[in-house]
């Protein structure tokens, strides 16, 4: 009855012999790929660098100012927009201005990016069933999957820099979006698609201008959480050579600083709520026309 | 009947997995209970010939479960059929490609649905250019002409409301001058009335009879108010189970009901309203007197007919040429069935 007093598990060798032979592809396909991939995303690490410099050579007022413009023009409130103001003016008295704008290149870059590819993604799942059933399970492996496992391969293959950062953040961040899109425009009213159908709109004609606007309420949701969960990635990043408010958090961490640690832990979560709330406000004011007069 | 604008020829819907194996079952005499107890498929339309004349409102009436939805959306193709034929104008829908059904559905046929189907994110005047945008006019004149028909329907002044700032009645008028705006020789109107309540319900049916006479559609009307169906429709056909089992005017239904069921649909009705003189009078060459024409309504005639001389009184056609008379028994009797 030994058999059952220990699992019957592969000999040492044997899996030793299998991770080696995974390795050793891994590697060979790093080294062969490796440039080739470099070259690849090198237009997107000269946006990165272009972005974060243009962000920290701006002179702080009009960051300022930018910030409360955007927050307006998002929310249409004055409180959403004086408390994104003050939130900036605190981060920089507090000396964390130059890791803010790094953070915020890269947010902003990784939801550029996971917007970019997301929405088309979510798009193509709600139109086919089987693209659904075979994505979904790769969005939960991308969404569960502890970031260290992929920061490896990332790692491997691109070395330490901000686009391993970029890439890591957008696997992590780009889940919702896609979800989110997939189901917005799976649950657009099939009366509407019908009348639509009804009166001779195309596939594009009804993509464009019925499913994808009814869904935005829903895709904004997905941007929001997506906004979310880049920022929740950015210590991990900082760890694989991204700049910003990781970097002083990371420090904290090993060197028991407990107020830097707190000071930049508390500025990723002020960065958070003002995204959150601006685009949540943004995504309630898309649907205004949901609101009736309450007739019947 | 060649001046059939659509022409529906043993139209079978089966719904389920494998349709077309099920057809020859059916043609061969499988009932919907047993079709769906011994194969597990809905037999929808079973056998539905129907010639819709030109310019004419067409009412297809049943109950719900009748298969009268699934029958009009076969028109314009929403639904593919399982056997059969349809034409409109003499030609084939079925053997259209997506981008021909797309051209007949943009330009010939229009819509109205019992729940609206508007879409909730565009304005009214939005909503009521709907069409002609998919068809690709320009926009100056897309604004344009669903204003007018924002105006026609007695919307002016809502162009800039959400559809869920209306209430049902003014929702369906938008669903209304949306599918009047595109100019469609056909238009398919799917319980459009329904939803609405009796009063707004009458009012609609006003403004569709007052827009009828003007414009002459062809409009295929689905209900399941009988009321309904013998103020609008020129003909009615009635559905059940997905057959067809009686077709004809109103008259005919009323006074000749084709079985039980459809006897006891009309039973309740107003039959004074319905019953014209024309289809009580009987030859009477001799006669000289009184005339009413023959489409007087039986409601109207009985006063006139109370004061004639022998209670008798003479039916002319439009021609003024004499059909017959109808006496006050004779009228009485057909009021009680």
């Amino acid at each position: 009855m030994e058999v059952f007093e220990e699992f019957p598990a592969l000999g040492r060798k044997t899996l030793s012999t299998m991770k080696k032979v995974i390795d050793e592809a891994f590697k060979g396909f790093s080294r062969e790929y490796g440039q080739a991939l470099e070259d690849f995303f090198d237009p997107l690490l000269r946006f990165l660098v272009w972005f974060e410099k243009l962000l920290l050579a701006t002179p702080w007022p009009i960051i300022l100012l930018i910030v409360g413009v955007l927050a307006w023009l998002g929310s249409r409130s004055w409180k959403i927009s004086l408390g994104s103001v003050l939130a900036f003016v605190a981060i920089g008295i507090l000396g964390m201005w130059e890791d803010t704008m790094a953070t915020l290149a890269i947010i902003s870059v990784s939801t550029f990016l996971c917007i970019l590819l997301g929405i088309p993604i979510g798009i193509f799942m709600a139109r086919s069933d089987r693209a659904q059933s075979l994505i979904t399970p790769v969005l939960d492996v991308m969404q569960t999957i502890p970031s260290f496992v992929y920061l490896i391969p990332v790692v491997m293959l691109l070395g330490i820099g901000k686009v391993p950062g970029l890439i890591a953040v957008c696997i992590y961040a780009i889940p919702p979006i896609v979800r989110l899109t997939n189901l917005g425009i799976r649950l657009v009213d099939k009366e509407v698609l019908e009348a639509a159908d009804a009166f001779g709109a195309s596939p594009r004609q009804k993509l464009i201008g019925v499913q994808v606007p009814l869904a935005l309420p829903n895709i904004f949701a997905g941007i929001n959480q997506t906004i979310m969960m880049a920022l929740s990635m950015v210590v991990i990043a900082s760890m694989i050579g991204v700049k910003g408010l990781g970097v002083p958090v990371l420090r904290a961490i090993s060197n028991q600083y407990l107020a830097l640690g707190l000071m930049n832990g508390l500025a990723i979560v002020a960065l958070a709520i003002i995204f959150d709330r601006v685009s949540q406000s943004y995504g309630k004011r898309l649907q205004a026309y949901r609101k009736g007069h309450g007739h019947d | 009947m060649t001046d059939a604008k659509i022409r529906i020829k043993n139209l079978y819907k089966i719904f389920g997995k494998s349709p077309a194996k099920m057809l020859p079952l059916v043609k061969e005499g499988m009932t919907k209970t047993e079709l769906l107890e011994k194969h597990n498929h809905v037999l929808g339309i079973q056998n539905v010939s129907l010639d819709i004349p030109e310019k004419r409102i067409q009412v297809v009436m049943g109950l719900s479960g009748s298969g009268k939805s699934t029958l009009i959306r076969h028109i314009n193709r929403l639904i593919e059929p399982t056997g059969g034929e349809i034409l409109i104008d003499g030609e084939d829908i079925l053997a259209m490609d997506d981008k021909r059904l797309r051209q007949l559905r943009r330009t010939k046929t229009a819509m109205v649905f019992q729940k609206f189907g508007l879409l909730p994110h565009r304005k009214v005047k939005e909503n009521v250019a709907y069409g002609l945008e998919i068809q690709g006019v320009e926009p100056v004149k897309c604004a344009e002409r669903a204003q007018y028909w924002i105006e026609r329907v007695g919307l002016g002044g809502y162009e800039d409301h959400y559809p869920g700032q209306l209430s049902g009645g003014m929702q369906q008028r938008v669903g209304l001058a949306r599918a009047l705006a595109t100019d469609p020789e056909v238009l398919l109107m799917d319980e459009a009335f329904s939803a609405l309540d009796p009063l707004i319900r009458f009012d609609m049916q006003s403004i569709l009879l007052e827009l009828q006479q003007e414009l002459h559609k062809t409009i295929v009307f689905i209900t399941h108010d009988l009321d309904e169906a013998l103020r609008l429709g020129d003909n009615i056909a009635i559905l059940r189970d997905g057959a067809m089992i009686q077709q004809g005017d109103a008259q005919e239904i009323v006074l000749r009901p084709a079985d039980d069921y459809i006897a006891d649909f009309t039973k309740d009705i107003n039959r004074g309203k319905v019953i014209q003189l024309r289809s009580l009078a009987t030859p009477n060459t001799g006669y000289q007197g009184e005339t009413l024409s023959a489409g007087t309504k039986l409601e109207d005639a009985l006063p006139i007919l109370a004061q004639a001389p022998e209670q008798t009184i003479g039916v002319t056609q439009a021609s003024g040429t004499l059909i017959g008379t109808v006496t006050l028994r004779d009228a009485i009797s057909a009021l009680r069935s």
